[in-house]
């Protein structure tokens, strides 16, 4: 389930997975990062802070396992979709 | 905030889906729709099945819209061709009640019988 927060003023806090490789190996990390976004292959997993039904939440792609999900990428709020 | 000063004035009530804030850019990235010139995420969208793989993704720069029926019409193609274990699919232009085609060796030549240009588009 999507965890619930208070947000205050400041904006939350991005949630980041530790990165997995070292700054050497950029080159490497973006030609697998590209690699990972193709059809047929798993949609890469993510954490963010979302509001949801009056609340803010941190949400996962993960916790959606089971249900089709549409994610729609926007340039800015107050923009069409 | 745009939820309270637009959209839920749009639908009558709160978006009926989560809102998400992407603010350093680095899902956009990962998913290779971020501009970096701009600082904006493109319109991409992605349509991701219950085990969490990619079926089909657009993306759109940010000075045109999406057509949301044509992502509807998407998911419930894959939704079909998923719960058909494979044995069917959409042709072009297919929509919900319309024909689907059996992928076999017989049909290699002879999708013309099955199948007429006339479906590709809007009737």
């Amino acid at each position: 389930m999507p965890e619930e927060f208070k947000p205050g003023c400041q904006r939350p806090p991005i949630k980041k997975p530790a990165p997995e490789t070292t700054l050497a190996a950029e080159p490497n990390v973006k030609e697998m990062k590209q690699a990972m976004v193709k059809v047929g292959k798993p949609a890469p997993e993510f954490t963010a802070a979302g509001y949801y039904d009056g609340k803010f939440m941190n949400f996962s792609l993960s916790e959606y396992k089971g249900k089709w999900v549409l994610l729609c990428f926007y340039p800015g709020d107050f923009t069409f979709v | 905030m745009w939820n309270d000063h637009e959209l839920s004035k749009m639908v009558n009530k709160n978006i009926p889906f989560p809102m998400l804030s992407d603010q350093d850019g680095s899902i956009g990235k990962t998913y290779g729709i971020y501009d970096e010139d701009s600082g904006v995420e493109t319109r991409g969208r992605f349509i991701i099945d219950p085990d969490g793989i990619i079926q089909g993704f657009e993306v759109l720069t940010p000075s045109v819209g999406r057509n949301v029926s044509e992502s509807i019409r998407q998911i419930n193609a894959f939704q079909l061709v998923r719960n058909s274990k494979g044995t069917e699919a959409t042709p072009s232009g297919w929509k919900p009640g319309k024909p689907t085609l059996k992928p076999s060796p017989e049909l290699v030549g002879n999708v013309w019988k099955e199948w007429k240009v006339s479906q590709a588009f809007e009737d």
